[in-house]
């Protein structure tokens, strides 16, 4: 094993008894990075560690605290807080960590506080603390705000902080920095642990454990490595006798050897990158498991109890095969998984690491890993990410930062927590590394939007909900507001979603509707969904097609079918844009037909006839295609920037084509490609000097045209929508009522349009625009991608579609068209029904 | 242009019904001040909703010049919303009274409205054979009413697109919403199943610039 310390090597470190005698007694010997960790913590630096799954790393965390404890410092209040991004580990961890406590015989006292917490236990843990507490970011927030917080944490010596590589890149993460900046104040000189998996910058976690002080000096903690002996064993399957996909992302061509390989596996984790590929290749195995193996499902829609079934039973080691998304990303080791599968685009090259890493159970021995790529340019993504891998690169986002809705949470949880000087609260906040660039102007305007909305027009000032003192501290105003903020605490907002409910059906009665009401819960879809579907449509839901029979409130009632096909393919939810990193090494692999080796033949020769039909674009260029098809004229162009900033390139770029008189019609993308289509003649236009393609492409694109389109955008609304529910603008629940998530998307929407058109400045928006950005309209990469492709756009006319087009021109009628004329199918529709009601007259019977 | 007991009726854009025949232009549901009703419970919701409510409301008003205006109830969020608007958004309600009489229905938001307010006040009041209330009546033969926010929803390549809408029944006309602030409840909800005995109504949905006739049962 290569173990690396950062800054001092103590791996000669002994561990005191009697922790050096249970190792021993269990035949174990303490992992360097234990033993480093445990050195670094006792000589009072804070430290992060970077070990893969397995490792031994949450030991490595408490042992610091352990040993502190079983040395006379336990029973004296809380010492040690350890932070959980995952409700359900807070016990698990807790139950684990009593084990080798129990067996030592020392004094120390473990619990875990989560929202699941009963009330009268939280009482007794606040009246009387464990030495140890488990918990969860927004415990802390909560419990940060309390009365009699200073007490309470005032021998506080110790933060761990679990997946902190899952929580910095996160509005949580943010949430987190700053209750540990106020814990600072209250415990100063608290050690931080970090624990993460690898990541592409171990130093900017190092600093975002540390209290930033001093502007431009940064401060790290210290650092601790370990890595894994063996390299990852990964395969990318290519059966052979198969015709490898133009499209689509299910897989099923691969299914038998896929079947094949859990069947040789002991146990096996098969990822997806969608709920809806989860279900469909659950669905698709059972059609072939003739072995009858157990397979099971996990996604984040089941119902909690179902999901707990799954995981006690991978633990006991019942099952042979799960089949799940991103849920299982994250968390203990279930079971002896010796096999990871990854069905689908891996799409980045630390998530692919992160899943291949569940494989690894015994930490010593590679982690064996099946790469299904789903359709041709899947392939080369594979391809890429294997590469990616055997050269550790990692592209996993950074820590977030000055999340300006998270900002105005905190700020009233201070003023709940007691009256405060916005001058000392500025340099409270300031050191926490997510704000450390904070102005101090923005932080007056958050203070002022906490405390009446910011509102240019100085309406609710006599409502103002902080009330200066005489020795300048701001207090709230009334104690309502405190059980508010409580309620409302945290940073996880909820798509609105629908309960799936198994519906009995009674026959109607005298023109009575059909009667459905409540059978068992199967787990939730996002209303959207539901909205798209009528009654009598299939759907695949928890491994079985069911049939939507009605929705009332927020009950989707259904009921099991006996078809095979389900009519409605598809539900999405967490589609990942492809990575930067990982999209640079497949536009490189394309241009080098050298590196074509190791792709099937089929590839190959795909994109051998690219190169002969049409031009293979070198790694820095951006090729255009345009060609004539159907009486249709259509633009194809491949920037690899991943589906959010292709979805932003073709709204832009409809515009500007409308515009330039080409009439378009319509686009579809995805993580590669975009394909537009138009009524005029592109490449004519092109030729004539009368379309500019540099012009087209041009990054003043991304001014007045993304602020119009913008204004309509239903994914800044959504965006919006979360903000305003995070700052506080919009209350997710008031003492004594849940407001449902249905009348809340109505409010916030309108709260969007008058907010723009009457101070379209005001802070939250920038707040909303900021997250997009670099969120679901993703700006930011759509602004690197304008800059890189400026001067280097390759256009080929065509007489006909290229290969390389194909994919993107297969997912016409199968995804949405994306367009903002509303106007234009309600008249489509008004005409239809028109017509139709001319049938209806001139119907005889 | 549509008829109600021979009444014509013509739909805005703006969600206004104008009546050519008595020279009335009818607002329902404005709800104004509705951002500043909940101020003092600490929720601090743009306070720019009645100025929007009353731009619209004064554009609709120079489109059509109305003899009187009808506002069939909840015009404000609340019967204390007066003493809360702003001088400004006062100003601009008083420059509207000037151009047109205005009558305020009374609604279940606003049973009381000072009398301060310019022009009259009344519960519910009669237009020839027409009667003018805030909340539909079951029983009605010729009404015209708000208080539900109708909405409407089709399903088009894909693409979901619900807006406000007008509901036309041979015995009624339910306005939509007009106010800034305010949601609107489908026309399939079961508050509009007592009032629209099957499918026999019809909608017409505000788009952002047109309008669209669509049968009742076109309607998710």
């Amino acid at each position: 094993m290569d173990e690396r310390t950062g800054q001092t090597g103590e791996s000669r470190t002994r561990l005191p008894e009697p922790f050096a005698e249970w190792f021993a007694a269990r035949g174990w010997q303490p992992r360097p990075h234990q033993l480093s960790m445990y050195a670094q913590v006792a000589a009072g630096n804070s430290a992060l560690l970077i070990a893969p799954t397995g490792g031994g790393k949450t030991l490595a965390g408490f042992l610091p605290s352990l040993v502190e404890l079983s040395q006379g410092r336990a029973g004296k209040g809380l010492h040690t807080l350890y932070v959980s991004p995952l409700k359900a580990l807070a016990v698990d961890i807790a139950r684990n960590l009593e084990t080798p406590v129990a067996e030592m015989g020392l004094p120390i006292r473990i619990e875990a506080r989560t929202g699941d917490t009963p009330a009268h236990k939280r009482q007794r843990q606040k009246t009387n603390p464990p030495d140890i507490l488990i918990t969860t970011p927004e415990q802390v927030s909560l419990l940060m705000a309390q009365e009699g917080a200073e007490h309470y944490f005032a021998n506080l010596r110790t933060i761990i902080l679990d997946e902190l590589h899952a929580l910095a890149p996160s509005k949580r993460g943010c949430l987190l920095a700053l209750a540990i900046a106020r814990l600072e104040r209250l415990a100063p000189g608290l050690k931080r642990i970090g624990l993460s998996a690898t990541v592409a910058e171990p130093d900017s976690l190092r600093a975002w454990l540390m209290p930033q002080r001093e502007p431009g000096v940064e401060e790290l903690a210290s650092f601790v490595e370990a890595r894994g002996g063996a390299e990852p064993d990964i395969t990318i399957l290519s059966p052979p006798n198969e015709r490898m996909p133009w499209s689509g992302h299910s897989a099923v061509y691969a299914l038998p050897a896929l079947y094949e390989a859990v069947k040789q596996a002991h146990m096996a984790l098969v990822f997806t990158n969608t709920r809806s590929q989860a279900e469909r290749l659950f669905h698709e195995l059972w059609t072939i498991n003739e072995d009858a193996l157990p397979i099971a499902l996990h996604h984040g829609s089941l119902d909690v109890s179902q999901r707990r079934k799954v995981e006690a039973a991978m633990a006991a080691g019942s099952l042979r095969a799960v089949v799940c998304t991103s849920t299982l990303d994250l968390g203990i080791d279930w079971g002896d998984v010796d096999l990871v599968i990854n069905v689908g685009a891996p799409k980045g090259s630390s998530r692919i690491l992160q899943r291949i890493g569940r494989a690894n159970h015994r930490y010593d021995e590679p982690s064996r890993a099946l790469l299904v790529p789903a359709n041709r340019f899947e392939v080369l993504e594979c391809e890429a990410a294997r590469a990616a891998a055997f050269a550790g690169a990692q592209d996993g986002e950074g820590p977030a930062e000055l999340k300006r809705d998270v900002l105005a949470q905190h700020i009233l949880g201070c003023a709940v927590a007691g009256p405060f000087h916005p001058d000392a609260l500025y340099a409270e906040i300031t050191s926490a590394w997510p704000y450390r660039n904070l102005t101090r102007e923005d932080f007056d305007q958050a203070v002022e939007f906490v405390s009446t909305g910011g509102y240019a027009l100085k309406a609710y000032e006599r409502y103002a909900k902080l009330k200066p003192m005489p020795d300048g501290r701001l207090r709230l105003a009334h104690p309502r507001l405190a059980q508010a903020w409580r309620m409302n605490a945290g940073t996880i907002v909820e798509a609105e979603m629908l309960k799936v409910r198994l519906g009995s059906r009674r026959k109607s009665s005298a023109g009575r509707p059909l009667q459905t009401w409540g059978g068992k819960v199967l787990g939730e879809v996002e209303e959207w969904f539901v909205e798209q579907l009528s009654v009598g449509d299939t759907f695949l839901f928890a491994g079985q097609v069911l049939r939507l029979e009605a929705v009332e409130e927020l009950n989707a009632y259904v009921s099991r079918t006996s078809d095979t096909d389900p009519m409605i393919p598809s539900y999405q939810g967490g589609k990942f844009p492809l990575s930067t990193y990982l999209a640079g090494r497949v536009r490189q692999m394309l241009a080098e037909p050298s590196s074509w080796g190791s792709l099937p033949e089929q590839v190959r020769d795909w994109l051998n006839v690219q190169r002969w039909k049409s031009v293979l674009p070198r790694a820095d260029e951006m090729l255009v295609e345009t060609f004539p098809r159907a009486s249709k004229h259509y633009l194809v162009c491949y920037p690899f920037d991943g589906r959010l900033a292709h979805q932003t390139l073709g709204m832009l770029l409809t515009r500007r084509l409308e515009r330039a008189g080409m009439k378009p019609l319509g686009f579809v993308c995805n993580d590669y490609a975009l394909s537009v289509w138009c009524v005029r003649d592109l490449s004519l236009a092109i030729e004539t000097g009368h379309l500019s393609l540099a012009q087209l492409f041009d990054e003043d694109m991304l001014g007045d045209d993304l602020d119009a389109w913008l204004a309509e955008s239903m994914l800044m609304k959504r965006t919006f929508r979360t903000c305003a529910i995070i700052a506080g603008l919009i209350e997710r629940r008031w003492p004594g009522q849940e407001k449902s998530g249905r009348q809340m998307t109505v409010s916030a929407d309108l709260i969007y349009d008058v907010l723009r058109a009457h101070q379209p400045d005001h802070w939250l928006l920038k707040a909303a625009w900021d997250d997009a950005a670099s969120g679901l309209i993703d700006a930011r990469r759509l602004a690197q991608m304008l800059a890189r492709i400026s001067g280097h756009i390759v256009h080929k006319p065509l007489d006909a579609v290229s290969p390389l087009a194909v994919p993107v021109m297969l997912e016409i009628g199968r995804e949405p068209v994306y367009g903002e004329a509303n106007d234009a199918l309600l008249a489509e529709a008004a005409r239809d029904h028109e017509s139709g009601l001319i049938d209806d007259a001139m119907r005889l019977v | 242009m549509m008829q109600l007991a021979g009444i014509h009726v013509h739909p805005c854009l703006s969600g206004a019904a104008w009546l050519p025949d008595y020279e009335a232009l009818l607002v329902a549901d404005l709800h104004l001040e509705k951002g500043s009703s909940r101020a003092r419970f600490g929720v601090h919701l743009p306070p720019y909703d009645t100025r929007a409510g009353l731009a619209a409301l004064a554009a609709a008003v120079n489109r059509w010049q109305p003899g009187r205006v009808i506002l069939l109830g909840d015009s404000f969020h609340d019967d204390d919303g007066p003493e809360r608007m702003d001088a400004g958004d006062r100003a601009a309600l008083e420059a509207i009274a000037k151009k047109a009489e205005l009558i305020w229905v009374s609604g279940n938001h606003d049973p009381d409205l000072p009398a301060s307010l310019p022009g009259q006040h009344s519960r519910e009041l009669a237009l020839g054979p027409l009667t003018l209330r805030h909340e539909p009546t079951v029983k009605a033969v010729a009404e015209i009413a708000g208080h539900l926010h109708p909405a409407a929803a089709i399903v088009r390549r894909g693409r979901k697109v619900r807006t406000k809408c007008f509901v036309l029944a041979p015995n009624r006309l339910i306005l939509p919403a007009f106010g800034a602030f305010t949601g609107g409840l489908d026309v399939r909800h079961e508050a509009f199943r007592p009032l629209l005995p099957g499918d026999a109504f019809r909608v017409v949905m505000v788009g952002r610039s047109s309008l669209h006739l669509l049968p009742g049962r076109a309607v998710l």
